[in-house]
């Protein structure tokens, strides 16, 4: 059953005839082409497919893609403005936070969730919010570093 | 990582689509002319490694050139590939030293079989330990080249020129200059490397040695970097593949006509290959779930359980011998304390966060496919056979992967992609599912390894006798001084009906976390017989001052005062040599006695790797061993009856995570004068034994198989009651 869907991607109104059960994750990377939102599990447990809908991370492998109708979704590709490195992308590149690179978007979006719900986290509340993003390369020490670095670069209000 | 064309890998610009002009150029050339394409310029071919170039018809005599093109810029051509393991940037690294330019000049091209000639593949630590050297005299003979065209240029002796950032000058004055790109402009001057060119001195080094950021970060945090399930091309088609419910299961039926009802789908059916396509990945994936299919299973002897006893029954009584002194049997008798025990490692997945990814486009009579491999030119050779192909009419290129880890040597989805490719004359991606990826995995080999061995009244080991079983013998020969010593490596680490009922494959130092685990466990046993601190008691043994020197370092960095274990504290201590590289570890653990719970709190690894390329690299690969030999350690294991396997998600397979993360601090070995050594397997090999032993000292007991889930941990704390 093909619905028309109106949200608001990475800053611009779209909307789009689409199959109500198809799930954001391949209508993101199929459709729209942005391909920075990676397909890791299927099932929720990894993380590499988490954008921000409105303030909240998500995962768009299991998220029906009429549930965010109305909704402003913002992906990887959405979060350096004017060629300029969002804090928390160059915290990653500064801190050498990534090796393979595959979970890097996934965990950029999910840090950045938790940094705007809680702008001055403890080491332990950065854990607790990222422990449901998996990297393998296991790069999580200077994950969890560059989100220190971040939320202190983003304290201006950002 | 490899881009169309001989752009610069280094630039901001992913590979799009649209260099596929490029790709379909490059193909219609073949490889047998692509010298011809290389540009103008300095080229040195040069062979790295013994005696994998002189088996190609052609090139005859190198693996890998490098050019200084008629820009000034240096570019690399490279089998290699790059999977998160950081050679994408200390290979430009090298030649930014030994060619005097910044290394921003340096560009690499990784991984394309129609750009870069023939390599075995990207495993073992070679990287930097193979190829490094002949890339660094490549680049040598590249700046001699230079320099005897600038002493025609400037009128003055090689001698009394200097160069500099791409340019060469008259010593003394810096006005009297030419660049690289002028020496090289309108010309081609091609060199094959001969072994004579004279690398730098270490003291001499600009780049190497210098902490550096990777090149790749701004792609990957921006999500610009494209993986193979990232390559689109136009007309392209999503497969979706129908699997067996166990390995070794025959398709007895197979009823499509439902799923053929949904909009789009095209069903392929060839031999035991049925799948299902659409251009939407998604729906292909969802008219899978309406194709109804038989299978005819098979029996096999062993499961999770059972596999030890199956391997041991399995294996042939005759075993390779790896090292043999003295007399094992007679020293039994004089030893004053002798342990015998034995060792169990399980199955291990590879679980790269990015699954097993290829694209295949078939046009006109050639292939090119885009695939997640760590071996691209066996991909081709493969391609080659399986589609009857000449080998030039096969392109393999291979995007940035989301790791390897020896799991990505296998190349099923791309053999796949291709199969599918020919059969619809459309383009194919194949994209595994995490139960795909699960089932399809190479896992690394469960092991059995029997120790027996013995000391004398002094605590000196006076003999050791080591069989290892299925696992492989990397990692098995002894450092410790022992006066009778017997190694030898039983049955094939590699798949075979005969021991493992599914693929195994080479698993991040292969072999060797199921040596370590062993050997190391062992000595700690012994040392807790002899009365002695672990860290002691292996000093006593060690003769080889490389792995005293490292030894210290760790205890150094950890603040490791002796003690004779169990003490309480929950230290452990574990040391072991991989590709060159030697490696000691000390981890403090708590251990929950209700739950078997272990939790790391902190974990130091020294390491001397001999001359280090890139230290900030080598510190990412070190933690990055240390976290993810915490999985294998604790949680990692294949659960499996048969040839089913049980883990199709993350799940039931617990990989490390955030609220594992102990406190990491990473000690490099200063020993400038030994060339490069091996850099991303080595720390992870001790994660087994410096954590067991860890355990032991904590709770006072001794887990004799990996991983230590908290059952096992709870069930050895029980017994010990």
């Amino acid at each position: 059953m093909a619905d028309n869907v109106s949200f608001t991607l990475n800053g611009k109104p779209t909307t789009l005839n689409v199959d109500a059960d198809r799930m954001l994750l391949w209508v993101l990377r199929t459709d729209f082409r942005l391909l920075g939102t990676k397909f890791g599990c299927g099932k929720g447990f990894c993380g590499a497919c988490t954008v921000l809908v409105g303030n909240k991370a998500v995962r768009s492998c299991h998220l029906p893609v009429t549930q965010i109708a109305g909704k402003e979704v913002t992906t990887i590709e959405g979060l350096a403005k004017n060629g300029k490195l969002h804090p928390i992308q160059q915290a990653f590149v500064d801190h050498g936070a990534l090796q393979c690179g595959f979970c890097t978007p996934g965990m950029i979006l999910g840090a950045y969730s938790l940094l705007l719900e809680n702008p001055r986290p403890a080491r332990a509340d950065i854990i607790k919010g990222m422990d449901g993003h998996l990297c393998r390369c296991a790069a999580h020490k200077r994950i969890v570093e560059a989100i220190e670095t971040a939320a202190q670069a983003m304290q201006g209000g950002k | 990582m490899s881009e169309a064309e001989s752009k610069d890998v280094g630039s901001e610009e992913p590979v799009r689509p649209g260099a596929l002009d490029d790709v379909v150029r490059q193909r219609e050339i073949g490889r047998r002319d692509f010298l011809k394409y290389t540009g103008g310029g300095i080229l040195v071919f040069f062979l790295a490694g013994e005696s994998w170039g002189a088996r190609r018809e052609l090139p005859t005599d190198f693996n890998a050139f490098l050019r200084v093109g008629e820009d000034g810029r240096v570019t690399c051509f490279t089998g290699k590939i790059e999977m998160g393991q950081g050679v994408m940037t200390s290979l430009p690294q090298m030649l930014a030293d030994e060619l005097d330019v910044p290394l921003e000049s340096v560009d690499i091209v990784m991984g394309d079989t129609a750009l870069c000639p023939w390599d075995m593949g990207t495993f073992g630590s070679m990287t930097t330990r193979v190829f490094g050297p002949a890339l660094r005299k490549a680049g040598a003979e590249a700046r001699a080249v230079l320099l005897e065209l600038a002493a025609e240029q400037l009128k003055a002796p090689v001698d009394r020129l200097e160069a500099k950032d791409g340019a060469v000058f008259v010593k003394g004055h810096a006005e009297n200059k030419v660049t690289y790109a002028q020496l090289t402009q309108g010309r081609r001057i091609e060199r094959h490397l001969n072994g004579q060119a004279q690398i730098k001195e270490v003291s001499e080094l600009k780049v190497m040695g210098k902490p550096t950021k990777r090149s790749d970060a701004e792609q990957k945090v921006t999500g610009k970097a494209q993986y193979t399930g990232d390559i689109r091309v136009p007309g392209m088609l999503y497969a979706s593949i129908l699997r067996p419910p166990a390995h070794g299961a025959q398709l007895k039926s197979v009823d499509t006509s439902a799923a053929e009802k949904i909009e789009g789908v095209q069903i392929v059916r060839d031999k035991d290959l049925v799948a299902v396509l659409h251009e939407k990945p998604d729906v292909a994936e969802k008219a899978l779930k309406e194709v109804k299919a038989e299978f005819d299973t098979a029996e096999f002897p062993s499961d999770d359980k059972t596999v030890f006893q199956h391997l041991l029954e399995c294996a042939t009584p005759k075993g390779r011998e790896v090292q043999s002194k003295g007399d094992v049997e007679s020293a039994g008798k004089d030893a004053k304390i002798a342990v015998e025990k034995t060792y169990y490692n399980s199955y291990v997945a590879h679980a790269a966060m990015e699954t097993h990814s290829a694209l295949a486009h078939i046009e006109n009579d050639a292939i090119t496919v885009w695939a997640s491999t760590q071996t691209p030119f066996r991909l081709q050779e493969e391609l080659s056979q399986v589609l009857g192909l000449p080998e030039e009419k096969v392109h393999v290129i291979t995007p940035f992967v989301g790791g390897g880890f020896g799991g990505k040597s296998r190349n099923l989805q791309a053999v796949e992609a291709a199969r599918l490719a020919k059969l619809t004359q459309k383009p194919v991606q194949v994209v595994f599912s995490r139960a795909e990826e699960f089932f399809y995995d190479s896992f690394r080999p469960a092991a059995v390894v029997q120790i027996k061995s013995g000391l004398d009244e002094s605590g000196k080991l006076v003999f050791w006798d080591y069989g290892v079983y299925f696992a492989g013998e990397r990692g098995s020969a002894l450092f410790y001084d022992a006066p009778n010593l017997h190694t030898t490596a039983y049955g094939e680490a590699k798949a075979g009906m005969e021991g493992h009922p599914f693929a195994t494959g080479p698993w991040r130092a292969p072999a060797n976390n199921t040596n370590t685990f062993a050997r190391e466990s062992h000595m700690d046993i012994l040392a807790a017989e002899a009365g002695m601190d672990p860290v002691e008691f292996r000093l006593k043994n060690l003769a080889d001052e490389r792995m005293i020197r490292v030894l210290k370092a760790a205890a150094e960095k950890f603040g490791w005062t002796p003690a004779r274990g169990p003490s309480g504290r929950g230290f452990g201590v574990a040391c072991g040599i991989d590709s060159g590289t030697y490696v000691t570890t000390m981890a403090e653990v708590e251990v929950d006695k209700e739950t078997g719970h272990v939790q790391v709190k902190r974990v130091a690894a020294a390491q001397d790797m001999g001359l280090v390329v890139n230290p900030e690299g080598a510190a990412m690969q070190m933690e990055g061993c240390v976290m993810m030999g915490l999985g294998y350690a604790l949680t990692e294991e294949v659960h499996f009856k048969g040839g089913e396997v049980h883990d199709a998600n993350f799940d039931t397979y617990k990989l490390p995570r955030f609220s594992w993360l102990p406190e990491i601090q990473t000690v490099l070995v200063e020993n400038k004068d030994l060339a490069p050594q091996g850099g991303g397997e080595p720390a992870i090999i001790t994660m087994g034994a410096v954590i067991a032993n860890a355990v032991f000292d904590a709770a006072g007991v001794r887990l004799f198989q990996l991983p230590m889930t908290g059952e096992r941990i709870k069930e050895a704390l029980a017994k010990h009651a």
